[in-house]
C-alpha cells in the first residue's frame, strides 16, 4: 500500500426518487490498498460500486479516477480505465464455458477489428492465442483447470463465485471490485476466496475494494475498512479502529451500545 | 456439457482446440456434402433442384437472424423486409448500373444492412417483446415504401419488377440447375463467415449481451455500438438472401414471399434448427422447408377426400396450421432445437456401443 490515490470518491450524492442512496460520501482508495466497505442491508455500498462503474450517476459529487471524472464516462469506457466488477448476485455469461467467459473480458485488450475476426486471419487468430494464454494462467491460478469447457450454468454456486473472479482478472484490472464475492458460500469456500484474494492482491499488487458482510474475514484481510449506514459514511480507519467504533457498533445493533458483538472479529 | 472425445484425443496448441475441423476425415464429410449439392444438377430431379435452391438461400437468411437473435439475443420480425430490399437494390444496380450480378450482391447485403441499422436504432432503449414490435415496424414501412415511392424504379403499386438473369460472359445462370451453383458459393462464404464471428471477439461480445447485458457493459463491451453491429450483419446475410432469391426467381417484388409471414417463418426455422447455433439453420430451414412441401403434398390428399365445399378451404389452411403444429412440438419438447438432437446423437454414436 502507498499513499497515491488511485481513486477518489467527491461528496457524492445519489438519490432514487425520495429515497437517499448516498449522502455527501468522501473516501480515498490508495494503490496497492484493500479497503473494504461494509454497512448494514441497504446502506448504500452496491450505489457506491455502481457509480464507479459509472452505471448509476451521482447526482452530486465527483469520483476521479486516474485523473478522469468516471462520471462523464459509459460504463464501458470505465472497464477501458482498467476497473472490473463482480457481482453480489452472480452475472455470468451462461450460456458460454468458463474459457469463453473469460475470453469475454479480454475483449478490452484485443485490437483486430470486425473484418479480421469475420474471416479469422493473420492478427486474428494470433491474437486469440496470445489471449488465451493470459487466460489460462488465470484459469490456473484459480485452480479451475478441470471446468474449463464447460458451460457456466451446469456449475455450482461456489465455483460460479471464483469463476466470475476469474472473468474480473481476465481484465487485468488496476482496480477490482468484488462486491460479496463470499456470499452464501461454506467456510471451506470463504477460505479458498479469501486466499485468492489476498494473492491477487499480494502478488499483482492489484487494488481492490471489497464489500463483504462476513465481518470476521472482513477484519482479518482489509487494510482499511468504510462503514456506511443509510447511505452516510459513519466510519473509516484501520479495523481495530473500526471494531471499537461506538457509531459502527450502534448502526449494527441499534441504540443500545457498550458491549462489543461477538460477530465483528473478536475471536 | 463439455464435448466428449475419445481417449487420448487431446489438443496439443491453443490454435487446434479452436479449430472448428480438426480431423481428416471431417474435411472429407465436409468436401463430400459440398460435392453432393454441386452434382446435384446431374443426380437430382428437378424439385431437388429447386428445392436446394429455396434452401440455400433461406439458410443464409436464417443464419443472419441467428446471429441477432440466437447469439445477440434480439428479437427481430423484420427479416423478411431486409431481403425485400436487398433483392430490390441488387436488381436496381444491375438493371440501372449495369453492374455484374456478382458485384451486385455486396452492395444489396451492404444497402439492406444500412436499412437494418436504422431498424436497430430502437434496441438502445427497448428489449425483447418490446424490440420485437419495434422491428415489425420494418415489416410495414419497407413494402409500403416499395409500393408508393418511386414507381418508376420500384414496380409501383403492381409491386413487381423484373430481375436480370446474372451472367458471366456469355454463360447465364437461367435455371436452377445453373442457379444452385451462386447459391452454394454464398452459402460457404457465409457459413465461414459466421463461425469465425461466433468463435471470436465480435461474437463472444454478442453472447455477452444476450447472456447478461449489464456485465457485458460494466466488462467493456459497448450495448449499443455492439448491438447495431448485430442488427447490421443480421440484415446484410437478409439483403444477400433476398438478393439471390430476386436473381433465382428474377423478380422482386412485395408479393413474392417477404412479408411478415415469411420473418415469422425464418424465426420458426431458428428455433427448431436451435438458436444460437452454426448447424441450427442448416438444420430448421431444411426441416422447414421439406415439411412445408410434405405437408402440401398430404394436405392436398387430405382435402381431396373431405366433402367438396371444404376442400379449398383446407388446401390453403393446412400449411399454416402444419407449421404451427411443429413449432409448438419443438418449443414443448425440444426447445434447444434440432442442433441440441443432433448433439445428444453424436455424443450416443461415440460412447456406443454402451450407453454410459
Amino acid at each position: 500500500m502507498s499513499d497515491a490515490v488511485q481513486l477518489s470518491v467527491e461528496n457524492v450524492h445519489l438519490a432514487f426518487g425520495g429515497t437517499q442512496a448516498l449522502f455527501d460520501v468522501s473516501f480515498n482508495v490508495c494503490e496497492r490498498e484493500l479497503l473494504a466497505i461494509i454497512g448494514p442491508n441497504g446502506a448504500g455500498k452496491t450505489s457506491m460500486l455502481n457509480c464507479i462503474n459509472s452505471f448509476y450517476r451521482p447526482d452530486k459529487g465527483r469520483i476521479v479516477f486516474k485523473g478522469n471524472d468516471l462520471a462523464r464516462l459509459p460504463s464501458h469506457r470505465v472497464a477501458y480505465l482498467g476497473i472490473a466488477r463482480t457481482f453480489q448476485n452472480i452475472a455470468l455469461y451462461t450460456g458460454m464455458s468458463v474459457l469463453n467467459n473469460l475470453m469475454a473480458a479480454r475483449h478490452v485488450h484485443m485490437k483486430y477489428g470486425m473484418l479480421a475476426g469475420a474471416l479469422y486471419f493473420g492478427r486474428a487468430s494470433k491474437e486469440e492465442v496470445e489471449h488465451r494464454i493470459v487466460v489460462e494462467e488465470i484459469i490456473d491460478f484459480l485452480e479451475i483447470e478441470h471446468i474449463r469447457k464447460a458451460v457456466v450454468g451446469a456449475l455450482p454456486y461456489g465455483l460460479r463465485k471464483r469463476v466470475e473472479l476469474g472473468r474480473a482478472l481476465a481484465l487485468e484490472p488496476e482496480l477490482l471490485l468484488l462486491d460479496e464475492p463470499m456470499a452464501g458460500m461454506n467456510l471451506e469456500e470463504k477460505e479458498d476466496m479469501a486466499r485468492f484474494i489476498l494473492d491477487i492482491h499480494e502478488l499483482q499488487g492489484t487494488t481492490i475494494l471489497l464489500i463483504e458482510h462476513d465481518m470476521g474475514l472482513v477484519m482479518d484481510i482489509a487494510e482499511r475498512v468504510i462503514v456506511l449506514d443509510f447511505g452516510i459514511k459513519i466510519a473509516e480507519g484501520t479495523p481495530d479502529e473500526i471494531k471499537n467504533n461506538p457509531k459502527v457498533i450502534q448502526a449494527y445493533l441499534g441504540e443500545e451500545f457498550g458491549a462489543i458483538p461477538t460477530d465483528m472479529g473478536s475471536e | 456439457m463439455a464435448i466428449l472425445r475419445p481417449a487420448g484425443d487431446y489438443d496439443r496448441s491453443y490454435r487446434q482446440d479452436k479449430r472448428y475441423i480438426r480431423k481428416p476425415w471431417q474435411w472429407v464429410i465436409l468436401f463430400a456434402s459440398i460435392g453432393v449439392v454441386a452434382t446435384c444438377p446431374y443426380w437430382g430431379t428437378p424439385y431437388i433442384i429447386t428445392t436446394a435452391n429455396r434452401i440455400g438461400y433461406t439458410i443464409i437468411a436464417v443464419q443472419g437472424l441467428n446471429i441477432l437473435t440466437g447469439y445477440t439475443g434480439q428479437i427481430s420480425l423484420g427479416q423478411a423486409a431486409f431481403m425485400l430490399v436487398g433483392g430490390y437494390v441488387s436488381t436496381l444496380v444491375v438493371t440501372h448500373l449495369g453492374l455484374s450480378m456478382f458485384l451486385a450482391l455486396p452492395i444489396a447485403a451492404v444497402g439492406a444492412g444500412i436499412v437494418g441499422l436504422i431498424f436497430g436504432l430502437p434496441s438502445l432503449r427497448v428489449k425483447g417483446f418490446y424490440l420485437a414490435m419495434a422491428t415489425l415496424a420494418a415489416q410495414f414501412i419497407i413494402p409500403w415504401l416499395t409500393k408508393h415511392t418511386f414507381p418508376e424504379f420500384l414496380g409501383g403499386t403492381e409491386g413487381r419488377i423484373a430481375t436480370p438473369v446474372p451472367q458471366i460472359g456469355s454463360f447465364l445462370f437461367n435455371e436452377p440447375a445453373r442457379f444452385i451453383y451462386i447459391t452454394l458459393g454464398v452459402l460457404i462464404i457465409t457459413t465461414f463467415i459466421a463461425a469465425n464471428i461466433t468463435r471470436t471477439r465480435l461474437g463472444r461480445a454478442f453472447v455477452a449481451i444476450r447472456d447478461n447485458d449489464l456485465a457485458a457493459e460494466l466488462l467493456g463491451v459497448n450495448l449499443f455500438g455492439y448491438k447495431l453491429r448485430a442488427f447490421f450483419i443480421a440484415a446484410m446475410y437478409a439483403g444477400l438472401a433476398g438478393a439471390l432469391k430476386a436473381h433465382y426467381q428474377r423478380a422482386i417484388g412485395t408479393e413474392f414471399g417477404y412479408s411478415l409471414t415469411e420473418s415469422i417463418v425464418l424465426l420458426g426455422m431458428l428455433v427448431v434448427g436451435g438458436l444460437g447455433t452454426n448447424i441450427g439453420p442448416f438444420l430448421g430451414a431444411t426441416f422447414i422447408i421439406v415439411m412445408q412441401d410434405v405437408s402440401n403434398v398430404v394436405g392436398s390428399n387430405f382435402a381431396a377426400i373431405m366433402p367438396h365445399e371444404m376442400t379449398a378451404r383446407l388446401l390453403t389452411s393446412f400449411r399454416p396450421i402444419f407449421f404451427g403444429l411443429i413449432l409448438m412440438f419443438f418449443l414443448i419438447f425440444e426447445p434447444r432445437g434440432l442442433a441440441h438432437r443432433w448433439q445428444l446423437f453424436k455424443a450416443a454414436w461415440r460412447l456406443r456401443p454402451f450407453s454410459h
